[in-house]
Parts: structure tokens; sequence; C-alpha cells
């Protein structure tokens, strides 16, 4: 089974989405209420939650690139950037470098324009206008070396690295092999394989990056949890026969698949180039699927053991599940069982199965957790406290 | 009889138990073939496949999970027992 290409929207830019939103992007929490007002009135429109105040001095520049970066997202058709004014984002700098892909994006400020209701109106027609210039784009035929796809394991269980992550890798393998794009993050699940991952880049500087990334993870983990440390990074307190921590990591990173490692991209920047890319970012997942959705990632897939039902505001998401048992638990939230390799079912089988389904999805069928309106908050990722 | 055990990789040297397998019972291998497990082996926990020496890499997933802290024979459990993580890891 091969089909290398899918059907989606092209953007003046070359980037090619497979939804097509308007999306309503708030700079600040405070100006979460005016972009809610502007989903309330024009329906079809998304509104981003933003999580964070304005006392994130040392993360600015990553918050305001993470935020054009959803902005530039090619599942998005055009935006509005909702600023309050006396933040530390840039709101105009936002929209202008959303405006750099060619989409029409616009920002407002709640403190010019006269207040919550005002901004909202204006809002909203520049919401309606921007909806329906959408409304008249169709999809076209489009080469799969154009697909973005971002990985993410969250709640994961002893099998997730048996059944899920190994799937997924074969479809990892299959799309880096079609000349397109899949990004690995989570930096604390790869403690303990620095050395592995290493090996498998070309690059001396790409080499020496992991290694740096994944040494600080491990630094950062002891140094937040201190003795707690070992609950995540100890092999005697981990569950379901896990020996070593090169052997829990192998297990997550196993679903980047077996191809070479090209970049390690900053968190929620694009990559320059193709293949295999490591996202360095954190191991939760809502701050991980940020910073995939703001690389540019159009779709992603999820892998779980216990059963996390989040998705993404602008990115379907696939969920993969571990096991027969939480594939029953959690029907409406799970894509795919891949727990029916405990049951004799062959890896490739189950790969065979979440890449006919990420076409259909890339093509644009719902996955569950669109389905079930799983968009969420958008989490950005914060290394220090607020202020 | 269907498999009791998973291999994730063809460079692997241990398995991985599909079900709790008791002392002295059968571990079906998925293409066929079987040994005796040694010992029990827990569900979701690993057996070796092969003899593996004091100091030899365990592989699972294609790569090295650390290395047996003790001689290891065919069908015995792995674990932290007798499994420590690779030296000089980054």
């Amino acid at each position: 089974m091969t089909a290398s290409t899918f059907e989606g929207y092209v953007r003046p830019d070359g980037s090619v989405g497979i939804r097509n939103y308007v999306v309503v992007i708030p700079t600040v929490a405070c100006a979460n209420g005016v972009a809610g007002l502007i989903e309330k009135t024009v329906p079809g429109v998304v509104a981003l939650r933003h999580g964070h105040g304005c006392g994130r001095a040392l993360e600015i520049g990553m918050h305001q690139a993470a935020l054009a970066g959803l902005g530039r997202n090619p599942n998005v058709a055009g935006a509005i950037v909702i600023g309050l004014g006396c933040e530390t984002v840039n709101a105009s700098m936002v929209a202008a470098e959303i405006a750099g892909t060619g989409k029409p994006a616009e920002f407002l400020m709640i403190q010019n324009e006269g207040g919550s209701r005002r901004t909202a109106e204006k809002g909203s027609a520049v919401a309606e206008r921007m909806l329906h210039d959408a409304s008249r784009m169709s999809r076209a035929e489009c080469p799969l070396s154009l697909i973005m796809l971002g990985l993410e394991c969250g709640g994961s269980d002893a099998f997730s690295g048996v059944t899920a992550n190994p799937a997924v890798g074969l479809v990892s393998d299959w799309l880096v092999d079609e000349g397109g794009t899949v990004i690995l993050t989570e930096n604390t699940e790869m403690i303990g394989t620095a050395h592995i991952l290493s090996r498998r880049t070309g690059s001396p500087e790409t080499a020496q990056r992991i290694v740096q990334i994944v040494e600080a993870a491990e630094r950062r983990t002891k140094d937040i949890l201190g003795p707690l440390a070992s609950l995540v990074i100890a092999p005697g307190n981990m569950d379901g026969g896990m020996s070593s921590i090169q052997e829990k990591s192998l297990g997550c990173i196993c679903k980047a698949g077996s191809r070479d490692i090209v970049e390690v991209v900053d968190y929620g920047r694009a990559p320059a180039g193709k293949g295999l890319m490591i996202m360095d970012g954190p191991g939760y997942d809502m701050e991980s699927m940020t910073g995939l959705g703001a690389a540019g990632c159009q779709l992603m897939i999820f892998t779980t053991g216990r059963g996390n039902p989040a998705g993404f505001p602008i990115v379907p998401v696939i969920k993969v599940a571990s096991t027969s048992r939480l594939y029953k638990a959690m029907e409406d939230d799970m894509d795919v069982n891949a727990g029916t390799v405990l049951e004799g079912r062959s890896l490739k089988d189950v790969a065979d199965e979440i890449r006919t389904l990420a076409l259909e999805v890339m093509d644009g069928r719902q996955t569950r957790a669109e389905v079930n309106d799983q968009g969420g908050i958008l989490c950005l990722y914060a290394m220090t406290p607020a202020f | 009889m269907k498999a009791n055990v998973i291999v994730i990789n063809p460079r692997d040297n241990v398995a991985i138990a599909l079900e709790d397998i008791a002392a002295g019972a059968r571990v079906r291998l998925p293409g066929g073939g079987t040994l005796t497990a040694v010992e029990k082996i827990p569900y979701s926990h690993k057996v070796a496949m092969v003899d593996i020496d004091s100091g030899q890499t365990v592989y699972k997933y294609g790569e090295s999970i650390g290395s047996a802290s003790a001689h290891i024979g065919k069908g015995s459990w792995v674990h932290t027992h007798n499994l420590t993580e690779e030296k000089g890891r980054a």
C-alpha cells in the first residue's frame, strides 16, 4: 500500500495544510476573553487560549516565536492576533511574522481599541472575512514530502515501548523515506540514550547538540526533583520490567524509527530541512504538542498506555493505544489499537493501519480527538518560574 | 500455539513476556521455536533467548540496554539483578 500524495490546502508560501482554520491567537492570558468572544460570535473560528501571564521575561523570544509559529502552521488559513497592549510579547511582531507566509494576518490591541467588546467586534468582522475567504479554498493533490509529523507519547505504560511506539516508528521511517519530516521531542524521555541518538547523525554538530540537550534534561530533572528524580530516571522504580534507563528511553524514542537525525531544532521553531528531527523540548504532553504545532507539524501521532484524550486546537492528533485493555476502556478517544500486537498481530500490520489512517486524516477525516473537540489550552514551555 | 513473547528487533537477545510464564513452562517465540523458562518470567518482563555471558551486551530495540552483571542462562529472567546500565553512557 503506497499512496505518496495527499490532498491539502496550498498556502502562498508553498506549505500545505491538511486543515483550513482561521485562528485567533492571544499573546497573553489577559487576551483570552476577547479571543473567546470572537469564537462565540463567529462559529467556525478557532480561538487559542494562552496559558501564561507576562511574567516570563526569560522566555519572551521563545514564546513570541512559538505564537508566530502557530499562526504560520500550514493548517492555518488566516490569523487574528489579539494583544492586550502592555504585555511583553509583541502582538504586531507576531502578526508580521505570520503575514510573512503571505497568509492574511492582523492584530488588534485591547488597550488601543477601547476595551474587550470593541476589540471583539472588530476582531469578529476580520474573522468573518477570513473565514469567508478560507471557505472558498479547495484541496489539491500534494506530495507527502510536504508533511511534517510530530511524535508524542503520554501516559505511557510498560507496553507503550513494545506495541504502539515501535509501530509508530515504522510509520516514521515510511514518511522520512517519502521525503517528509518527522519530529521527535521530549528530552526527558531521551535520558540515557544520547550516545545512541548521537550515533544516528552524520553531523558532528548535531551529535554534540543531542548530547547537550539530553544531558541538560537529566541535570534539570535531578535539580528540580532532587531525591525524587529516581522516580523518573532510575530503573529500580520502573514498572513493567524496565531494567535500565536506556531500556525505558529506547521504548520512547523508537517511535522515531531508525532513520538518520538531520537536525536539532529549538522549541517551537521550524526545521530548516526535511527528514528526521529532534526538537529541544520538555517531556510534558501539552507543552510538547504546542511546540510541535508551532514548528509547523500538520499532523501528530500520540501514543498512550494509560489513556490521554488530549488533542491540539489546530492539528489533528492520532491516538494510538498500547493495549487492548486501554483501547476498550477509552474507545471514544483512541484511533488505533496497537495492543493487538500482544495478541499476535505484527507491528508492520499495525503500522499499516496507522499509515492508512494518517493518509485519510491528511485528506480530511477527523481523528477521535477532533470529534471530541479536544482542542485544549495552548501550553507554552516555560523553564523558569514566573516573577 | 500462539507465541507468548514478542521480539522487537531481530538483533535482540531478549524477548518480552506477553503473559506470566511459569518456571519450566515453554517460551514460544513469534517465528516458531521454543525454549524453556528456567524461572518465572513476569508479564511484560524480559527472558533471555540465548546464553548471555557476564559482561556481554543485552539487546532490546536492536540497541544495548545494558550489560549482563552475571551469566544469564537461556530462558532466564533478565532484570536489574543481572543487568547493569551501560558504563560511560552519555
